[in-house]
């Protein structure tokens, strides 16, 4: 299990819990885990969210693995300029 | 109105051309003698980028008509160099990282070239007051004052 | 992530070798976007909005198609509805349907001959508009009876019961932070308003396309990223994208504004349409009018503080308005804004609101320098308020390793303490003032980020080495590969020629954008020469007759690896690549990759300004940027971020801004009235690069280009506000707005 650090509006979809516990190996399990647990994330979700992983960011690394004491934060999708 | 015809010296060479009665310089240059070097930044001299010299005197060429130019010496960055080799102040410029999207550099050459025939010896403030007609957005303009000082340097054989 | 043992003595690497393209730029033989001709070419014209809002009731362009010359004329109903909301609103941005959203919103185009003969179709065509009621402030559009800018647009984010023009919502934090204000001894309270401003670039935006009857396309254009373009264009043209090959001519400046498509899609409807090549090129005014500024913002923003300076607890709440599109911008400002303090208790709140503007394009460091302008406001007005050292108290609330950030992660290794002890250090810091002048500071932060990457290598049988990449050059980068490369070959800068590839030569590239090339090209550049040095030393291995890996690479040439190998002298990149045609044929190495593993950039600015109470006019002293690079790859062209993005932001703080009418209109679409920093503005600008190399980068590179613009706009700020001796809290504090806050 993995302990997962929703920021604020996320959380909101997510039954209002600011941090969840899923199941997951990977960046993608966490996602379709996630997504199954808390459906109201799922439009979020398609959108795109990028992942903090030990204070490395990763955007849309599908097979990052995760270990199960990582610090894990979603946040949105990076953008820049 | 009818086309007009034109004769003039482009950066050394006889040139002839038909132009329109309204027609900017700087669309004679890049339209029609191939000449794309200066750019069009705004067509209302706010930014110097199309830059050249007429008669010695530096303009921007959205502001002056091709029509006006009969008869006339027109030196644009194209003419900057002497064949192969760079004027003080291109090299200058590539040695001190003077530029980094460039767009605004023929423009500010040319400009600069025109002060250093004036004044070969300006202080920092007379390069920043003279240059002040050519806007740059990359550099901050730092590495540029830099730049024209250490080529103004050379050619005053310092 | 593996990428390889981080090296420490650099032979090229940190060296200021000239750039390839110099020459080119300095003679006027470069190509931008303007610069290309095809033959057969017709001119295209965009006929634009005039009014802020306004249905389209009906667009008769018959007149404008009889004129002799005239070979197509495109609108709106041209162009397929699409079901994919962000890609949907590009293309309706590019054309308008139904309705036009802002002044100088695009509803109709020509293709001609001439360029003269285009602009007198533009006048010929009929456009019959019925006005709507606009709203061009953000504040005014979130109130419950504000016009409608777009219906039905609000992400399942947003609260029930807002307006429809509120489209995104955001809430980042942790804490307690009621409890966090009460252990303060001041909070402080302020609002603050920025305006939209122009990412300003020389270069108006220029293409040429080319639609062949059979379906196929050549695009032509200045842009930040090719691939994008293609994947948007394709899209909106309802085209495979590899029959779409896009080539990005040099670019004249970008930050961020050359990121998407305005003109490009309108090019390839006129040339599909005319079966000809199609040129457009914006001129000032329409670049102003209809592209992508930045967003325009009001924000407020607490701050609890003990006497001592620790910041006890901190809270933001930001409206963003990013033109007439659903924007997220707010989403970037929201996590940045408190990114720099290790805080017990912090929450940001971020909301954004349709207004009848164009539509958002980032300017580098996209969100950020509004919120952190207000933040660092409030932290220096504490400072003032209870008798602080700036610098001192940025110290003590400092973000390091280990800290847990206003936006979720743990930091890793940042930098920035080291340029706060930097700046603490400078004799700018003690440098005495005089009458009327102030001193001002702020801290600044940007992400970074990786991306899709490919590059090609590949070695010639003269020794020499051709780098193909995928990502625009907007600062110098090309020299930064090269030199790289020449670092991981061990042979000379001079040797290697790095060119940027069309959409049809190499796998996809993400925009030149994110502060991404130096770091994500130049590890993909490293982890191809290390690619192409296995296949040298099996090719020297072969040769020599012994296993491929008792063979290394050293100093450019393969060596046997140790006294066990045998005793064969060195063979050089360059006599491997000799013999390359008999010993198995040519030599390349390749990498694609998404990078993760960007840094973030941390940067504090200085600065010293006199403000004259008579006329409120601004003077910039002395100015001094200090940012962690990681490593500086090539140190002129991380100077040259610095300088360049400190300079946007003075403009930023001191003068620019978008005005609109009681109209709605744009009213300074022009060099003259939106004024961006002349040379003669302007002191040298000091840089200090510091170096905390980032794990994530063979070499510790971290990207710098973004961070540079985030800085300036508080410490100009607390600058002006210390040397008028009152609290300016409007941007841009231009001499009318600061003789109105002497006044008061």
């Amino acid at each position: 299990m993995v302990k997962v650090k929703l920021w604020g509006t996320l959380g909101k979809l997510a039954d209002g819990q600011s941090e969840v516990e899923i199941e997951a190996k990977t960046f993608k399990e966490l996602l379709d885990r996630l997504v199954e647990a808390y459906p109201g994330l799922a439009p979020y979700v398609a959108r795109g969210v990028s992942m903090s992983l030990d204070g490395v960011i990763y955007r849309e690394s599908w097979f990052q693995e995760i270990g199960s004491d990582s610090e894990v934060v979603l946040m949105p999708f990076m953008k820049g300029g | 109105m009818r086309s007009l015809h034109v004769s003039a010296m482009v950066n050394g060479d006889p040139v002839e051309f038909i132009c329109d009665p309204g027609e900017p310089l700087l669309d004679v240059l890049r339209n029609r003698l191939g000449l794309t070097g200066a750019k069009e930044g705004c067509g209302t001299g706010d930014c110097g980028a199309c830059s050249v010299t007429v008669n010695g005197r530096l303009v921007c060429s959205c502001l002056v008509l091709g029509a006006e130019v009969d008869g006339a010496e027109i030196s644009t960055i194209e003419g900057m160099a002497d064949n192969e080799e760079l004027h003080p102040l291109q090299r200058a410029f590539i040695d001190g990282a003077a530029f980094q999207c460039g767009v605004c550099t023929p423009g500010i050459l040319v400009a600069a070239k025109a002060l250093l025939e004036k004044n070969p010896e300006p202080t920092d403030e007379e390069v920043r007051f003279w240059l002040a007609g050519n806007l740059c957005r990359c550099t901050g303009y730092d590495k540029i004052i830099a730049a024209v000082q250490v080529a103004a340097a050379e050619m005053r054989g310092a | 992530m593996d990428t390889g043992q981080s090296k420490r003595e650099f032979r090229y690497v940190g060296t200021r070798p000239n750039r390839p393209d110099g020459v080119d730029k300095v003679t006027g033989r470069a190509q931008y976007g303007a610069d290309m001709t095809a033959p057969g070419m017709l001119t295209g014209a965009i006929l634009r909005s005039p009014h802020a809002h306004a249905r389209i009731i009906s667009i008769d362009t018959s007149a404008a198609e009889a004129i002799a010359g005239v070979r197509a004329v495109v609108t709106g109903a041209d162009f397929v509805r699409l079901d994919d909301d962000f890609i949907r609103d590009v293309q309706e941005n590019c054309m308008a349907r139904e309705t036009a959203l802002y002044d100088g919103h695009a509803v109709a185009a020509v293709a001609a001959t001439t360029p003269a003969i285009a602009r007198a179709a533009l006048a010929k065509i009929a456009v019959e508009y019925e006005p709507l009621p606009h709203v061009t402030d953000v504040d005014v559009a979130m109130k419950a009876d504000a016009p409608v800018v777009l219906a039905g647009r609000a992400l399942e984010t947003v609260p029930a019961g807002m307006t429809q023009n509120v489209t995104n919502h955001c809430e980042f934090g942790h804490g307690d932070l009621e409890a966090g204000f009460a252990k303060a001894d001041l909070v402080i309270e302020r609002s603050f308003k920025t305006a939209a401003t122009h990412q300003g670039y020389i270069e108006p935006h220029a293409c040429l396309a080319s639609v062949t009857a059979d379906g196929k396309a050549d695009l032509w254009c200045c842009t930040q990223g090719q691939f994008f373009v293609r994947s948007l264009c394709s899209a909106i043209m309802g085209m495979e994208a590899s029959q779409l090959r896009v080539t990005a001519s040099e670019i004249g400046g970008g930050f961020g504004g050359k990121t998407t498509v305005f003109i490009e899609p309108v090019a390839l409807a006129l040339s599909r349409k005319s079966g000809r090549p199609v040129k457009i090129v914006m001129k000032r005014d329409e670049v102003f009018r209809a592209t992508g500024p930045t967003v325009s913002s009001s924000m407020d923003v607490r701050i609890g503080m003990t006497k001592d300076g620790r910041i006890t607890a901190g809270e933001a709440n930001l409206r963003y308005s990013g033109g007439a599109y659903p924007c997220g911008t707010v989403e970037m400002g929201a996590q940045a804004a408190f990114a720099a303090y290790d805080l017990e208790a912090v929450r940001t709140i971020g909301w954004n609101a349709l207004t009848n503007r164009p539509k958002e394009a980032a300017y580098r460091a996209p969100g950020a320098p509004q919120a952190i302008y207000a933040v660092e406001s409030v932290v220096d007005e504490l400072c003032q308020k209870l008798g602080l050292d700036p610098l001192t108290v940025r110290l003590k609330n400092a973000a390091r390793k280990g800290t847990l950030s206003s936006y979720g992660p743990t930091f890793n290794d940042i930098g920035l303490v080291a340029t706060l002890e930097a700046a603490t250090s400078h004799p700018h810091y003690t440098a005495p003032l005089g009458p009327n002048q102030g001193r001002g500071l702020s801290c600044g932060f940007w992400f970074n980020f990786g991306g899709n990457t490919c590059v090609s290598l590949n070695i010639n049988t003269d020794g020499t080495v051709g780098v193909t990449e995928g990502n625009p050059d907007i600062g110098g980068s090309r020299a930064s590969i090269s030199l790289m490369a020449a670092e991981e070959l061990g042979i000379h800068y001079e040797n290697i020629r790095t060119i940027i590839a069309d959409t049809s030569s190499l796998g996809y590239n993400d925009v030149t954008d994110g502060s991404r090339v130096t770091f994500s090209v130049g590890l993909a550049t490293i982890k191809a020469a290390r690619d192409a040095i296995g296949k040298m030393t099996a090719r020297a291995a072969q040769y020599w007759g012994i296993d491929a890996d008792a063979v290394k690479w050293v100093d450019g040439a393969a060596v046997p690896a140790g006294s066990n190998a045998g005793k064969f002298p060195p063979l050089s990149l360059a006599e491997i690549a000799e013999m390359s045609p008999q010993t198995g044929g040519p030599i390349a190495g390749h990498h694609e990759v998404n990078v993760d593993g960007a840094g973030v950039s941390f940067g504090v600015h200085l600065v010293d300004v006199e403000v004259d109470p008579e006329t409120g006019f601004t003077k910039v002293l002395r100015y001094t940027v200090f940012q962690d690079a990681g490593k500086a790859v090539h140190p002129d062209y991380v100077e040259g971020q610095m300088q360049g993005g400190a300079v946007q932001g003075i403009g930023w703080a001191l003068n620019e801004e978008y005005v609109y009418g009681e109209d709605g209109r744009l009213q300074n679409p022009s060099f003259l009235d939106y004024r961006i920093p002349v040379s003669s503005d302007l002191p040298n600008i000091e840089t200090v690069i510091l170096e905390i190399p980032n794990p994530g980068h063979p070499y510790g590179v971290r990207g710098v280009g973004e961070t540079p613009i985030v800085p300036p706009l508080a410490a100009i700020a607390n600058a002006v506000s210390r040397a008028a001796g009152v609290r300016l809290t409007e941007l841009p504090m231009s001499p009318p707005r600061i003789l109105k806050a002497l006044k008061s």
